[in-house]
C-alpha cells in the first residue's frame, strides 16, 4: 500500500502528464489554422464589384445558383498567391471547377495586371477593398479556397495555398459524394 | 546616480511607445463606449497573429476587425452579441477569454481541481507525520533531545 502511495501515484500522475501533453503535440501542426465554424453553414452574403467592371455588382448567391463553386481570395501582396496561381488555373481547367475569385484588399490596377501576366483562372473577380466581406466570411490570410455546393452551402475551407494532391486528396472526394 | 535613474526612465518610455501607436483610430465619443470597445479589442485575439489581442496588432486584419467591433457598439449591439458575430466567423478560438460550455469546463475547473489535490496530498503528509509523531515515545516527553 505504501508502495503504491509513493511510487505508483506520482508515477500515474506523470503518465498522464505526459499524455496530456503528446495530445498537444499532435495537434500543434495544426494550430495556426482556425477550423471555419462556416463549413456545413450556408454561405455568407457576397455581393461585390467587379474587378473589369467596377459599377457592376455581382452576387455570388445568384451567380453560382445551383452550381458547385470555389472562392478562391487573394491579393497581388500576397506571395503564396502567386505561388499557388498554376495550381488554381491547372484544378480550374482539368476539372471544370468555376472559381471566383476575391481580390481583397488590393490595388485593381495591380490586380489586373497580375491576371495577364499570369493568366486568368477565375470566371469572376471581384474585389474587396475594405475587407467587409472577407470578414463575414471569416477569412483572416490569403490565400483562402472555399468549396461552396450547389445548395450554398460551404463544404470545405483550406487556408494556404491551394495545390493540386490538396484538391483530390481534400476537395474532390466531397464533390463525388454528394452527387448533385 | 540620478542620471542613471532619468537614462533608465527614458528607456523605459522609448520602449513603451509605440505600444499606444498600433490603434490608430480615434477615441468613440462616449466614454463609456469606449470602454466598451477597449474591453472588447483586448479579450479578441487577433487571428492572423495569434498571441496578440485586436487591439495590440499592427497587422491589417486586426485593423479591420477593430473597425467592426467599433462599429458593432456604435450600431448598439452589446458586448455579447458582438462576442457571438465574430465566433460565428471565426470560431471560439478569437474568445481568449473561453466560455463556460461543457467542453471547456475542464479548463476552467482544472484550477481549484489541482489546489484540492494538492491540499489533500499536503493534509495527507501531515496527517501520516502526526501518526508517526504520536506512535514514537521518545519524541513525547522531552523536546528536542530525541535520540
Amino acid at each position: 500500500m505504501k508502495a503504491l502511495n509513493r511510487f505508483v501515484l506520482p508515477l500515474g500522475g506523470f503518465a498522464l502528464l505526459v499524455l496530456l501533453l503528446a495530445i498537444g503535440l499532435r495537434q500543434a501542426p495544426d494550430k495556426g489554422i482556425i477550423v471555419s465554424p462556416l463549413i456545413g453553414k450556408p454561405a455568407p452574403a457576397l455581393r461585390l464589384p467587379l474587378l473589369n467592371e467596377p459599377a457592376v455588382m455581382l452576387d455570388a448567391a445568384e451567380t453560382f445558383r445551383g452550381r458547385w463553386y470555389l472562392l478562391n481570395v487573394w491579393g497581388t501582396w500576397c506571395p503564396e498567391c502567386r505561388y499557388e496561381h498554376k495550381a488554381l488555373t491547372e484544378i480550374s481547367q482539368r476539372y471544370q471547377i468555376p472559381v471566383l475569385g476575391m481580390d481583397w484588399k488590393d490595388d485593381d490596377a495591380a490586380a489586373r495586371e497580375w491576371l495577364q501576366q499570369l493568366g486568368n483562372p477565375y470566371e469572376q473577380v471581384v474585389t474587396d477593398h475594405e475587407g467587409r466581406t472577407a470578414i463575414a466570411w471569416g477569412v483572416y490570410g490569403a490565400p483562402e479556397t472555399y468549396l461552396i455546393n450547389p445548395a450554398g452551402i460551404i463544404v470545405h475551407k483550406k487556408v494556404g495555398g491551394l495545390t493540386l494532391d490538396i484538391w483530390q486528396r481534400e476537395f474532390l472526394p466531397l464533390m463525388t459524394r454528394s452527387g448533385s | 546616480m540620478k542620471w542613471v535613474l532619468a537614462l533608465i526612465a527614458a528607456l523605459l518610455c522609448a520602449g513603451a511607445a509605440p505600444a499606444f501607436a498600433v490603434d490608430a483610430s480615434p477615441p468613440l465619443e462616449d466614454p463609456v463606449l469606449q470602454q466598451r470597445y477597449l474591453g472588447l479589442t483586448h479579450e479578441l485575439r487577433c487571428v492572423k497573429c495569434q498571441n496578440e489581442a485586436i487591439a495590440d496588432s499592427p497587422v491589417e486584419i486586426a485593423a479591420d476587425l477593430r473597425r467592426e467591433v467599433r462599429e458593432a457598439i456604435v450600431a448598439g449591439q452589446s458586448d455579447e452579441q458582438i462576442r457571438e458575430l465574430l465566433v460565428g466567423r471565426y470560431g471560439e478560438f478569437i474568445l481568449f477569454r473561453p466560455r463556460w460550455s461543457a467542453r471547456n469546463a475542464l479548463l476552467w475547473l482544472a484550477p481549484g481541481l489541482m489546489l484540492l489535490g494538492g491540499a489533500f496530498v499536503g493534509w495527507r503528509i501531515v496527517r501520516r507525520r502526526g501518526a508517526l509523531l504520536a506512535n514514537d515515545p521518545s519524541t513525547v516527553d522531552s523536546e528536542g533531545e530525541s535520540s
